[in-house]
């Protein structure tokens, strides 16, 4: 479903991505841990081209993002992105922050692009908020909404960026439950996080990312159980 | 109550200069705000056909005084089209043209203050920079924009009094008039601050105000 291929990513004279390669399956779940400033953020940005790479090749579904002549436009549809800090918009209600992009980008009529609104908040828990602006949200349910957001456009790969960094520790967890929900249906899925505990649970495999490069990959079991890679050990040991 | 009889003497042609005050207001108010609007955008475009000449009349309008952009559209004009051209419309223009460069100023300042994210979001959703600009940056961009437009909007209605200088009968314009032929200088100058006043603080109170609070929808915090 994703393959990327030697990706590297250069902010002036600094390199943030020395080359990574990976290859997530359908309905794979994949868990990008490491430490801050790691790159591990710019490699989730550069699959949906947030990030344009500085050099690599990116393919999506079969079609190949780093290509000039493709239609980013087309292919950032089957991508969903949950950022960090939700970037729901304030000036709409949690129903429009979902219906627009259908509506605007998909050309679906109204009443279609809001059953299918509903439809999401009622699988995030917030069918009871969907006239609510962003600011009358908790983080928690920000971040559900904008959850129920990226999937209004029926993606066949989400990514999540530090889906609950900017949360406070009590809320973390109906986000996490949300996403817990999106893998088991069968999602594609690739994950910032800090959660290690979700990795574990959840996650089918585990990369862990520093100074730009894959430094180890396994299952959790391995990465977790028993990392044979020192980098990959010292991190652990830091924030378990 | 002499002061009385000589506002009402007065009333009629300030009257006629308030209205044409009022009219060149609007206009360049109007017309400046959608030239405002699309240079904004201009100068923040990548594409350098479309930023260079953004950015140079900015700086053309914002950095050259009013009078003299007054006298060169109407006398130059006149002289490269070999006849008069209208006194109202080149004012309206050039009032416009002046008025467009410091709303350009507004409205970038107010598109860039929307976070990156707001952008980032739209993009990944699959819309169009195009489409993330119109749907999500611009109404946005637009709340935060109506204090900062507000105040051009008042200096743009106090500067319309400048067109005085080619002959346009606005309401400084006729109330010098009125004074170089009653010689009452002290009570028709002061009955014009007033009526200047009073227009400002209609703009402030029914214009933005009303339009801040009509746009505070999402943003209760």
């Amino acid at each position: 479903m994703i393959v990327a291929k030697n990706v590297h990513k250069s902010f002036g004279h600094l390199e943030v991505l020395r080359g990574i390669d990976l290859h997530v399956k359908e309905q794979e779940v994949v868990v990008i841990i490491g430490p801050s400033g790691s790159g591990k953020s710019t490699f989730l940005r550069c699959l949906n081209l947030l990030e344009e790479p500085t050099s690599g090749e990116i393919i999506i579904d079969g079609m190949c993002l780093t290509d000039k002549t493709s239609d980013i436009n087309k292919i950032r549809q089957n991508v969903g992105m949950v950022f960090q800090r939700f970037n729901l918009f304030p000036h709409k209600t949690a129903l429009e922050n979902i219906t627009l992009a259908p509506i605007k980008v998909k050309g679906l009529t109204e009443n279609e692009a809001i059953a299918i609104a509903r439809d999401l908040l009622g699988k995030v828990g917030l069918q009871d908020k969907e006239s609510s602006y962003p600011d009358q949200l908790s983080g928690g349910q920000q971040q559900r909404v904008a959850i129920a957001r990226a999937l209004a456009m029926k993606p066949k790969v989400m990514l999540f960026d530090e889906p609950t960094s900017a949360l406070d520790p009590e809320m973390v967890g109906e986000v996490l439950a949300v996403m817990k929900d999106l893998a088991r249906d069968g999602m594609t899925m690739v994950v910032v996080t800090h959660e290690m505990g979700f990795a574990r649970e959840v996650g089918d495999r585990v990369l862990f990312i520093d100074e730009g490069k894959v430094i180890e990959e396994g299952t959790p079991e391995q990465i977790f159980g028993n990392p044979q890679n020192e980098r990959t050990r010292s991190f652990l040991n830091k924030i378990l | 109550m002499e002061l009385l009889q000589i506002w009402k003497d007065a009333l009629p042609v300030l009257m006629v200069g308030l209205k044409l005050t009022i009219q060149l207001t609007v206009l360049a108010v109007f017309f400046g705000s959608i030239i405002g609007l699309f240079v904004g955008l201009g100068k923040m475009s990548r594409i350098p056909l479309i930023k260079i000449p953004s950015v140079v009349y900015v700086e053309f309008f914002r950095g050259s005084p009013l009078l003299v952009q007054i006298f060169l559209i109407y006398f130059g004009l006149s002289q490269v089209l070999g006849h008069s051209v209208d006194k109202f419309w080149s004012s309206v223009a050039v009032l416009s043209l002046n008025s467009g460069a410091y709303c350009a100023e507004i409205f970038r300042a107010g598109i860039q203050s929307i976070e990156r994210g707001q952008m980032e979001a739209a993009r990944s959703l699959g819309m169009t920079h195009t489409q993330a600009m119109r749907y999500v940056i611009l109404p946005q961009a637009f709340k935060r924009v109506i204090p900062p437009l507000g105040n051009e909007f008042i200096a743009m209605l106090k500067d319309t009094s400048l067109v005085s200088v080619i002959g346009l009968v606005e309401l400084a314009r006729s109330g010098q008039l009125i004074v170089s032929t009653t010689y009452n200088a002290f009570q028709i100058w002061f009955l014009v601050a007033i009526f200047y006043i009073v227009l400002t603080v209609l703009i402030s109170e029914f214009f933005v105000n009303r339009m801040e609070r009509r746009l505070q929808a999402g943003d209760r915090s």
